[in-house]
């Protein structure tokens, strides 16, 4: 036997093993399934798409995920396809990913090459699939030929044309569609040829290759900005990620139309679900980690402060890389919490003093560090920063306690951690969940919303009643019609409000613009400020004038100010504002939801009548002439006229 | 002892959503119903990604059965 026969029946026999393995899971989804276990069944699909993310795991899921969508809480998404190139073997690779976060894509893949007749008929497909999301897919050899294999023969004087006739192109398509449907829609950027025309020449030339697709990728970005709703995928960049020359299959490309190899197919997916879960809500808000070998290397119980690797070489870079990563998911608005078991006294020491630490304890929102099971400490966290515990991703080096988590708390996010501590920070960087597309003022700021939210707290105990703890708080609340720079703010609240949320409609940035530019319909938000700090914008109401009734479409208050008794301040200003136009009754739906409990009792306390009682929910109505709604003296309720200054 | 077979069988199942025990090396779009010009296009996709291997259009096209394809990798792997 020769040591390569060797070689090849040792992988074969690892082949062999792996597949026992993979079968058996398999064969326990199956089982798990017609038992009708359907959340075990989801984690364990779950834990086979982490084994192996592959072509074959996404077409087993594929029905499976089909059986149980109606047995769980899954977002439907609705995403169409326009492309230029065979994209069709993405679409199983994406619906098993997306199952990861509960989100489940339905795709609609636009004929091979006919985007823009789909965009420009209002009667194609396109449209009659009314897609939440819509992404265009292009290649760069299809709609700039000239900048791909032609460039040489391509005339300098010419390049600009070509540049000008893409742009246009583009612009056209966003156009088209933006004039035809409210969805997001998702331009990617134009890949870079893996060699210029010119080769080494090309970086000396004026109108160098590759300086005009870049420049046609700025114009891109540029797009995405300026228009509400409009995102990128860069697509150039995750090409470049992954090799220009790994990423192609060339064959394939010119007997099938399929450019991308088959291993990067499934990259392709998690880039596009890099943007869909955000659009979804299906985000997590706080990142909630372990201590030991997860944000440092050792045990601080046994290696003590000098004995733990934590530092800016390695190994201890590892853990920096990985708190790095932290820092910049709270720039983007992620809280950060821990929880381990530890002896307090210890942590705490490296977190206030360790000189390798990035992070400080001003940086975490909710501390546990105790012996307590850790399904236990995260409810207790979620309870702290007011999310539900589907909001939190879980982060922790030990496969017994991520299990544990697993199956006392399967709505929690439990990220792996693979073997190298090297690879922490991108797995932090990878998850999807902790995307977002817009960052409002609020975003950036959450952590010190909370700071500030645990002075209120820590004072509240020390009032009798409420009504003195709300005078001690002087809250001032500022109403006004939503403008430009909160459209952004006020779209995400209705997206991701959940409990004080009295229809839980969710509204994207165009419908709430477009919904503000219509007669007779109004767009309010709230600000709220105490002697503590700034709220920020926390509460929302879009109502409808119809003859003399104001209808209620939406009205909430972020999880932030609950209790606080803002909401009878927003209300007031509604009434107030309906009666100047000329309204006579105050009316809204309350259509309950598994979350949204506290606002169950709102239209009664407010003094509106119950109409109507149906599976849906209830109807309530108040007479506006004969019962106003007074704002409480202890808020001081500023309003304004909606202009940008 | 798995053979090459029996990886292609398993992946086959897969892609076709028909039990394994039902498939075998003269398995072809003849025998399953589900085996279209697509699924053909992702059955050699999820095999070249499992095995780490290319094809080429010719070899694609000479994919008339399970059995030869397991005949073609056994010739890529064992290169």
């Amino acid at each position: 036997m020769t040591p390569e026969d060797e070689t090849s029946d040792l992988r074969k026999e690892d082949l062999r093993k792996e597949d026992h393995r993979k079968e058996g899971l398999r064969n326990e989804i199956d089982r798990l399934i017609s038992n009708g276990v359907a959340q075990s069944a989801a984690t364990r699909m779950d834990a086979l798409w982490r084994r192996e993310p592959t072509l074959a795991t996404a077409a087993f899921l594929a029905p499976r995920i089909d059986k149980l969508r109606e047995r769980l809480d899954l977002t439907t998404l609705r995403v169409a396809i326009l492309r230029s190139f065979t994209l069709e073997p993405v679409v199983p690779l994406l619906r098993a990913a997306a199952f990861c976060f509960r989100l489940n894509p339905e795709a609609h893949v636009g004929d091979y090459n006919a985007y823009m007749q789909e965009i420009l008929d209002r009667n194609s497909s396109l449209y009659s699939f009314n897609p939440q999301v819509a992404i265009l897919a292009l290649r760069t050899a299809d709609i700039a030929p000239e900048l791909w294999n032609d460039y040489s023969t391509l005339a300098p004087a010419d390049v600009p044309a070509v540049m000008e006739r893409v742009c246009g192109h583009l612009e056209q398509a966003v156009a088209a569609f933006r004039e035809r449907s409210m969805a997001a829609f998702i331009l990617s950027t134009l890949e870079q040829p893996p060699r210029a025309a010119f080769g080494a020449l090309d970086s000396q030339m004026e109108t160098s290759q590759s300086d005009a697709i870049q420049t046609l990728n700025r114009e891109i970005r540029r797009m995405a900005r300026q228009q509400t709703g409009v995102y990128v995928l860069d697509y150039d960049a995750l090409v470049a990620c992954h090799g220009r020359l790994l990423w192609q299959d060339e064959r394939k490309l010119f007997s099938v139309g399929l450019p991308i190899a088959a291993h990067q197919l499934v990259h392709v997916a998690n880039e596009l679900l890099r943007l869909l879960v955000p659009l979804s809500g299906r985000i997590a808000k706080a990142l909630v980690v372990d201590l030991d070998n997860t944000l440092w290397g050792g045990v601080i119980g046994e290696d003590g402060m000098t004995g733990i690797k934590l530092g800016a070489d390695y190994p201890g870079v590892a853990y920096q890389m990985l708190q790095k990563a932290m820092l910049d998911l709270s720039r983007r608005g992620i809280l950060l919490a821990i929880c381990s078991k530890n002896n307090p006294g210890d942590a705490v020491e490296v977190l206030e003093k360790h000189p390798g630490m990035l992070l400080r304890p001003a940086d975490f929102s909710a501390i546990r560090i105790n012996w307590n099971e850790k399904a236990q400490g995260l409810r207790e966290i979620a309870a702290e920063l007011s999310i539900g515990v589907d909001s939190i991703a879980f982060l922790d080096d030990n496969p017994f306690e991520r299990e544990q988590v697993r199956s006392a708390l399967p709505e929690v996010l439990v990220l792996d951690l693979p073997e190298d501590p090297m690879q922490y920070a991108a797995v932090v960087r990878d998850c999807a969940a902790f995307e977002r597309l817009t960052l409002s003022g609020e975003d950036r700021q959450r952590s010190a919303f909370y700071a500030e939210q645990r002075k209120r707290a820590q004072v509240e105990h020390n009032f009798q009643s409420k009504e003195d703890f709300f005078r001690y708080l002087q809250q001032e609340v500022e109403v006004a019609p939503v403008r430009p720079s909160t459209l952004a703010r006020v779209s995400q609240l209705t997206q991701k409000t959940n409990q004080f949320n009295l229809t839980t409609r969710r509204y994207s940035e165009q419908q709430l613009a477009a919904m503000a530019g219509t007669p007779g319909c109004q767009v309010l938000a709230m600000r709220v400020m105490d002697r503590f700090g700034d709220h920020g914008l926390v509460g929302v109401a879009v109502t409808i004038d119809t003859q003399d009734l104001c209808e209620i479409e939406a009205f909430l208050l972020s999880c932030r100010v609950i209790g606080r008794s803002v909401e009878t301040a927003l209300l007031s200003q509604v009434s107030k504002s309906a009666l100047a136009r000329g309204c006579r009754r105050l009316a809204g739906w309350f259509l309950p939801t598994k979350k949204n409990a506290p606002a169950k009792d709102f239209f009664c306390r407010s003094g509106f009548e119950c109409q109507l009682q149906n599976g849906e929910g209830s109807r309530w109505v108040l007479d506006l002439q004969t019962q106003p709604i007074v704002c409480p003296d202890w808020i001081q309720l500023h309003t304004s006229n909606g202009e940008d200054s | 002892m798995t053979t090459i077979l029996d990886h292609v069988r398993q992946v086959a199942s897969d892609i076709f959503a028909v039990p394994v025990v039902n498939i075998g090396a003269d398995s072809s779009a003849d025998t399953i119903e589900a085996w279209d010009s697509m699924q053909h296009l992702n059955l050699v996709l999820a095999i070249e990604e499992k095995f780490d291997v290319h094809f080429s259009p010719e070899e694609i096209e000479r994919m008339r059965n399970l059995g030869i394809i397991a005949a073609i990798l056994e010739t890529k792997t064992s290169a």
